[in-house]
């Protein structure tokens, strides 16, 4: 039924006024940040070799939470010995004690799951609705589902034997830092391997936490080393001899810097990198529940996640109708304290980030594109962006090719089906994609074509730790979650 | 406007219900909670709907909608009293200047199972002996046969029949079933004349749902952006309590706007919900939950 014209009518609703929602801040009362984190070697916490440490930032206000070890070479060094002399006996456990383990881990993370979520939020900016009822669950159901596996891992290979490798380093970024330790540490430990992961240098803090939660599960000694620092930490563990494999999720430059070192080296390694996800809405798609979906494909934490939908394909004829739902739809997010229950929008993770973000904004308008931002205000401290939408867009923008990793969406039109797919395949990514029409046969067209490693469907931006997850091109090398996250940490 | 109801707008449940809960994740707090409180009271219409009414029922309700809570004038009244058509002239006499409207179901409510003749005939009545408002009730069984027309002229006949009167369309979505359903419907009721747009009798179970209501402001945010005109929603029947009313009031606040946040445009079909809130109210003040006795039961 057409009871709408093809064109927007322009009306726009009004969201001010009358009734607003006082500030319901989370208790911060019962958290404890230490005012210094030392390095998580071989069971102990030890100051770092150079006793240099650098400060993690609260992004929401620009005030420095907690000093933390940076780790050199040489205590990378100690990390990799402690993680093979812990490998000698934790690859040798009987595979349900190693599960014993894991289930622990994943029940003091439920236990102790609203001071994990305070903490990603404090020292990330993400909302605290998103790091308590998305990050932290799904941290303890990636413990969950990969202790399940430690005891069946011939059923998970039938007619194969698997083996632990040895010790993975492991470096994940500052998007999700509990989500990535748990993606990576989860199914290493269940495999029998060891581990020395390094958090990103802006988001350490629940790292550390989390090193404190394996102590307390009584995890053997050296099994997990965190070694926190920047880019010179994880090129000294990409680089260490002693690794076996390196996992790592960040940014493509990165990426490819860490392949072509390891190239002609026995080291493996997966990789989890950057995106620029289409998420194409057909004329006949559920339409304001495409524009949940578009919101949450790229203003879930920030636009800082690498599957993002942060581009958008709308069919021509509805084009105008989803920009007008969708401008409304913004005045409606909540942006601000993090820590806030009702905020929608947290803040801009780092001010690397921050500039960079608004570097790009910046591009957008030189190259002509149309600039839409929510009217909503910003904290005076801290680093914020407001929701930001960009017509007039051309597929050779910069803005439409680039991560820009933030909450930063791009709009373009498509007539045919095909066009959709060759404009949404027309990237160097591929991690993710999004599809949404009423019609199934469609669903299973597009997917069939799309050149993404997840797509959804009605959907976005749904995880869920039985689910395989990674990407094509330049978005990576490998896949991390469910069964298929298990291959990475095993050899036959 | 198109006025062709053959096709049908897809909705998906999955995200509807997505929405809902995302909406339920509101913390409303303090001043926000008194203010929201107060204006959910002031949009209820206070409901009897039993064979076993009687005239001294009506009139203790309407003594009730006037003032809720004796003794506290800062207190606001509800929206309207709803009644069955033979009580409207008594509820009338009793609300009559005292800025809550009487507003009475019609059109062989709750299953609408009558000639069209006679649910005229019915509005005019209750037009007649003073009613403010008319609560329809759509012929369900002609709807899911597919008859839309018959719908759509089922609702404007009764719209002109209306008068000076507010025509409230009930869809009795617990017997449309489809989310689907529950848009044409409104579609065709807004397009028909309806200046609201209500879910259901309080008959039929479920009655109103969160699902539902959300898809029915989505609709009316759609014809407002097609034609400018801003059509009222009343959710009715188990809306019990306040924390429920809230999560109404965050729905029609983030999918509408400032807008709808008043009786004119939004109410409450309930009757035990007035008490929860007034309780609340007292609770917010006092700091400590009343005993029930303390407010009256009408």
């Amino acid at each position: 039924m057409k009871t709408l014209e093809k064109t927007s009518s322009g009306l726009r609703l009004d969201f001010n006024g009358v009734w607003g929602y006082d500030a319901a801040p989370e208790d911060t009362g019962h958290v404890t940040i230490a005012a210094q984190y030392e390095l998580f070697i071989g069971g102990n916490f030890v100051p770092p070799v150079s006793g240099n440490y650098f400060p993690s930032v609260n992004p929401a206000n620009e005030q420095t939470l907690s000093m933390i070890a940076e780790a050199g070479a040489a205590d990378v060094d100690k990390a990799v010995s402690a993680a093979r002399v812990a490998f000698e006996t934790w690859s040798k456990l009987p595979g349900s004690e190693r599960g014993k383990y894991l289930f622990r881990i994943a029940r003091l993370i439920q236990e102790r799951a609203r001071e994990f979520a305070i903490i990603e939020s404090l020292d990330g900016g993400k909302p605290i609705r998103e790091s308590r009822d998305v990050d932290v669950p799904l941290v303890a159901a990636h413990f969950f589902y990969y202790a399940g596996w430690a005891d069946k891992l011939e059923y998970a290979f039938p007619g194969r034997s698997p083996k632990p490798i040895g010790v993975a380093g492991q470096i994940i970024p500052w998007n999700f830092p509990l989500l990535m330790a748990a993606w990576k540490i989860a199914p290493a430990l269940a495999a029998g391997n060891t581990v020395v992961l390094k958090p990103a240098e802006a988001t350490s803090i629940t790292a550390m936490k989390l090193a404190e939660l394996f102590r307390d599960a009584g995890l053997p000694a050296g099994v997990v080393n965190i070694v926190t620092g920047a880019g010179a930490t994880g090129a000294a563990i990409v680089n260490h001899p002693g690794i076996d494999k390196i996992a790592f999720t960040g940014s493509t430059t990165v990426g490819k810097r860490i392949m072509s070192t390891l190239a002609g080296t026995s080291k493996r390694y997966t990789l989890e990198l950057g995106g620029k996800g289409a998420n194409i809405i057909f004329e006949d798609a559920p339409l304001d529940q495409a524009v949940e979906g578009i919101v949450n494909a790229i203003f879930f934490n920030q636009g800082h996640v690498c599957c993002a939908g942060s581009r958008l394909f709308v069919q021509e004829g509805i084009a105008d109708r989803v920009v007008q739902k969708l401008k409304d739809r913004l005045e409606t997010l909540i942006v601000g304290d993090p820590l806030d229950k009702n905020t929608d929008v947290g803040a801009i993770n780092s001010k690397m980030q921050y500039d960079k973000i608004q570097e790009y904004l910046k591009i957008g308008l030189e190259e002509g594109a149309e600039m839409y931002q929510a009217p909503c205000e910003l904290p005076s401290k801290g680093y914020w962006c407001k929701p930001t939408l960009f017509t007039n867009v051309a597929q050779s923008s910069r803005i439409v090719q680039e991560e820009i990793f933030g909450p930063v969406l791009t709009i373009q039109t498509f007539r045919t089906p095909e066009e959709a797919i060759e404009k949404a395949n027309n990237t160097p990514y591929g991690l993710s994609a999004g599809v949404w029409t009423d019609k199934g046969s469609k669903i299973f067209k597009m997917t069939g074509k799309l050149r993404a490693g997840v797509i959804w469907a009605n959907t976005f931006n749904k995880f869920d730790a039985t689910s395989p997850f990674g990407g094509y091109k330049e978005s990576g090398v490998g896949r991390e979650g469910g069964l298929h996250g298990l291959y990475p940490y095993v050899k036959f | 406007m198109s006025l062709d109801f053959s096709t049908t707008i897809p909705i998906d449940s999955v995200g509807v219900e997505e929405r809902v809960a995302r909406f339920n994740t509101r913390s409303i707090k303090k001043e926000s909670k008194n203010f929201a409180l107060r204006l959910a009271l002031s949009m209820v219409d206070l409901t009897t709907l039993e064979g076993m009414d009687s005239p001294g029922k009506v009139r203790q309700l309407c003594r009730k909608a006037v003032n809720p809570l004796p003794g506290r004038d800062d207190i606001p009244r509800v929206g309207a009293v709803c009644v069955y058509p033979n009580f409207v002239a008594i509820a009338k006499k009793e609300l009559l200047g005292t800025g809550v409207n009487v507003a009475s179901v019609a059109t062989a409510f709750p299953s609408g199972h009558a000639t069209l003749e006679s649910k005229i005939e019915e509005v005019k009545f209750c037009v007649s002996e003073g009613a403010d408002e008319i609560d329809m009730v759509i012929s369900r069984g002609r709807f899911l046969q597919g008859e839309y027309n018959f719908t759509f002229d089922e609702v404007a006949a009764i719209k002109d029949a209306c008068g000076p009167a507010h025509l409230k369309v009930i869809l009795e979505t617990g017997e449309l079933h489809t989310l689907e359903n529950v848009r044409k419907a409104s579609d065709i009721s807004m397009a028909a004349g309806a200046d609201f747009i209500k879910t259901s009798t309080g008959k039929v179970t479920p009655s109103a749902t969160q699902p539902v209501t959300l898809v029915m402001l989505e609709a009316i945010r759609d014809h407002y952006y097609a034609t400018g005109k801003k059509i009222g929603m009343k959710p009715a029947g188990g809306i019990r309590d306040s924390k429920t009313a809230l999560r109404y009031l965050v729905m029609v606040k983030e999918t509408l706007g400032a807008d709808w946040l008043n009786p004119h445009l939004f109410r409450f079909g309930a009757s035990v919900l007035a008490n929860d809130l007034l309780m609340q109210i007292i609770k917010l003040e006092t700091g400590v939950y009343g005993s029930a006795d303390y407010y009256s039961k009408d």
